[in-house]
């Protein structure tokens, strides 16, 4: 019996038709566009060459400094989501009681919508009447409540706190899975030879858990560099001028306005950057698959 | 020696509690000040709220959010996105993990790389417009499948390799057609996968709200998460009011959460971690 016969080509048309029309099309003509200068005040299409990435990567506009804070953005909650997700991790796969119950409010903040979560954190930052900054005060550390989200010192570091909260139980969760499955066989035989347990940490737990963190990494990243709800929920792009301004926050304001080509040259920019990034993560992605 | 032992058992705990209610906190300050009236939700604080609960606030917000309305668009683009989603990931899956070719195997890494692309918006509504999908239902909720799909088709197909061939070759010998022996030999057998790809559909479709942002410019075709941001637009000094949409609009996600924990956690690590 031949394979093409029982398992039909025509099984995953639906699938590659609709991911290829509404996906990857219009990345691909967005791609073009941006040569263009296509705006909502005119009909007409012109070529412009290079005019619009031009545009994107001149000193003297906004874009520059957009394309840093969605990279800080990126490598500061990588960063700290890996570590604090870690630590997380390891307190929750010791003996604690009510264990499960730990982990699901923990994994909690990863399944609700950041846009509410964005309206909620907006309350709760609040300078004057905020609850962190009462709470502050009512336990006399006066000099905490800080004005979070609303002077340019502070706001994006906010806006990090806040998706650090958001997200950090989705990678304590893939972390922990990560520590229950390494063997405890290990662990047993450096505890009767007589390593503590920062040694057996280090040693052992660490690095069975690199390739888990690896994975963990790369999730953030590409989170990171596509962030837009809890920037535009929190702060959108303010205070001032594009302090906390990223990558798909910029390109929704491109939309408002309508300067549709400097728009999607922009989301062009991130595509040819994630073609990379989402190579080497499907590399991870679909070589854990083959060992599974 | 044991000393130390049940000192680091009591830090432990009480690190695991403190964590706890800072990720709890939110949550319940949204679901004290629901029950309060306008007066005292607005220092939205922990107090609990003072007899009679103010229980009018979710009938204020239903009727004023127009909370009926967007419910029923949101149901509507979660049960159709999960519909199409699960039906066409679980289609592709099987077929290209089932006849590995070449080709195949190309086409598998073509869908799954969609898992890490951004999506054009900007020259999205270009290709929605000449498809005549631009602010309509229809067009959110075949968006929402694209989105979604290489996503489902990853989890979906790392399943499909663990189902016995043994099955497919006896049913073919019995005379079954490959549409029949998708249906009813194979698509059963996928029954943990097509729950995980269902309810992880239902949340990311139920949360989203950028595509109708961009793509649905009359609000009666705004799903919950936007109408209940652009009620917090109009209403941000009813704290009372804003909770109460909000709490509402969150409960089918805590709902699916608490049912479907199991699946999530499954669907959400999937590839993550080796075996």
């Amino acid at each position: 019996m031949k394979k093409s016969k029982i398992y039909p080509w025509y099984f995953a048309l639906g699938a590659l038709l609709i991911y290829s029309v509404l996906f990857v099309l219009p990345s691909l003509i967005g791609v073009g566009y941006s040569f263009t200068d296509w705006s909502a005040y005119s009909d007409e299409l012109h070529y412009v060459g290079f005019e619009n990435f031009k545009t994107v990567f001149s000193a003297d506009e906004d874009y520059l400094k957009i394309i840093t804070n969605t990279l800080s953005f990126t490598f500061i909650t990588t960063i700290l989501k890996n570590v604090i997700g870690l630590i997380l991790a390891i307190l929750l796969t010791k003996s604690i009681k009510l264990l499960n119950m730990h982990r699901c409010i923990m994994f909690m903040p990863s399944v609700l919508s950041t846009l509410i979560i964005g309206m909620i954190f907006k309350s709760i930052l609040d300078p004057k009447s905020g609850f962190l900054n009462t709470f502050f005060r009512s336990i006399g550390l006066d000099f905490l409540a800080q004005k979070w989200l609303v002077t340019s010192e502070l706001a994006f570091g906010s806006v990090m706190a806040v998706d650090i909260w958001r997200g950090v139980g989705y990678i304590m969760t893939i972390l922990i899975a990560g520590i229950l499955s390494i063997s405890t066989d290990y662990q047993e035989a450096a505890a009767i030879d007589g390593a503590n347990a920062w040694q057996r940490f280090w040693h052992i737990t660490f690095p069975l858990l690199l390739p888990t963190l690896a994975t963990t990494t790369v999730l953030n990243v590409i989170y990171g560099l596509k962030v837009f709800d809890m920037v535009y929920a929190l702060t959108n792009g303010g205070p001032g001028k594009a302090t906390t301004e990223v990558l798909y926050t910029a390109v929704f304001k491109k939309f408002g306005t309508g300067q549709y080509a400097v728009g999607t040259a922009l989301s062009s920019v991130m595509f040819i950057i994630m073609i990379f990034v989402g190579s080497y993560m499907i590399h991870i992605m679909t070589k854990n698959e083959v060992v599974e | 020696m044991n000393i130390k032992r049940i000192f680091q058992s009591i830090f432990s705990n009480v690190l695991a509690w403190v964590i706890s209610i800072i990720c709890l906190v939110p949550l319940l300050l949204i679901i004290v000040n629901s029950l309060k009236d306008k007066k005292a939700a607005a220092d939205m604080n922990l107090q609990l709220p003072t007899m009679p609960l103010a229980w009018e606030n979710f009938l204020t917000v239903i009727e004023k959010g127009k909370l009926m309305t967007s419910c029923v668009n949101s149901f509507v683009y979660s049960i159709g996105s999960v519909v199409l989603c699960v039906l066409f990931a679980s289609l592709a899956a099987y077929v290209l993990s089932r006849n590995q070719t070449k080709l195949n195997n190309l086409l598998y890494l073509y869908i799954v790389l969609g898992i890490t692309l951004p999506i054009n918006y900007v020259a999205l509504t270009k290709v929605l417009m000449f498809l005549h999908l631009n602010n309509t239902r229809g067009g959110i909720i075949l968006l929402y499948t694209a989105m979604q799909l290489p996503f489902m088709t990853f989890l979906i197909h790392g399943f499909v390799a663990k189902v016995p061939v043994e099955l497919d070759e006896a049913a073919v010998i019995d005379g079954c057609g490959s549409v029949k022996l998708f249906i009813h030999i194979i698509f059963p057998m996928l029954k943990p996968a097509v729950a995980t790809a269902t309810v992880l559909t239902f949340l990311n479709t139920w949360n989203e709200f950028v595509s109708p942002l961009y793509f649905l410019n009359t609000t009666e075709k705004w799903p919950m998460t936007l109408s209940v941001y652009n009620f917090f637009g109009m209403y941000f000094k009813d704290w009372n009011l804003v909770c109460a949409d909000i709490l509402l609009t969150s409960l089918p996600v805590l709902i699916v959460y608490l049912l479907g924990q199991k699946y999530i956690v499954s669907g959400m690590t999937a590839g993550a971690v080796k075996g």
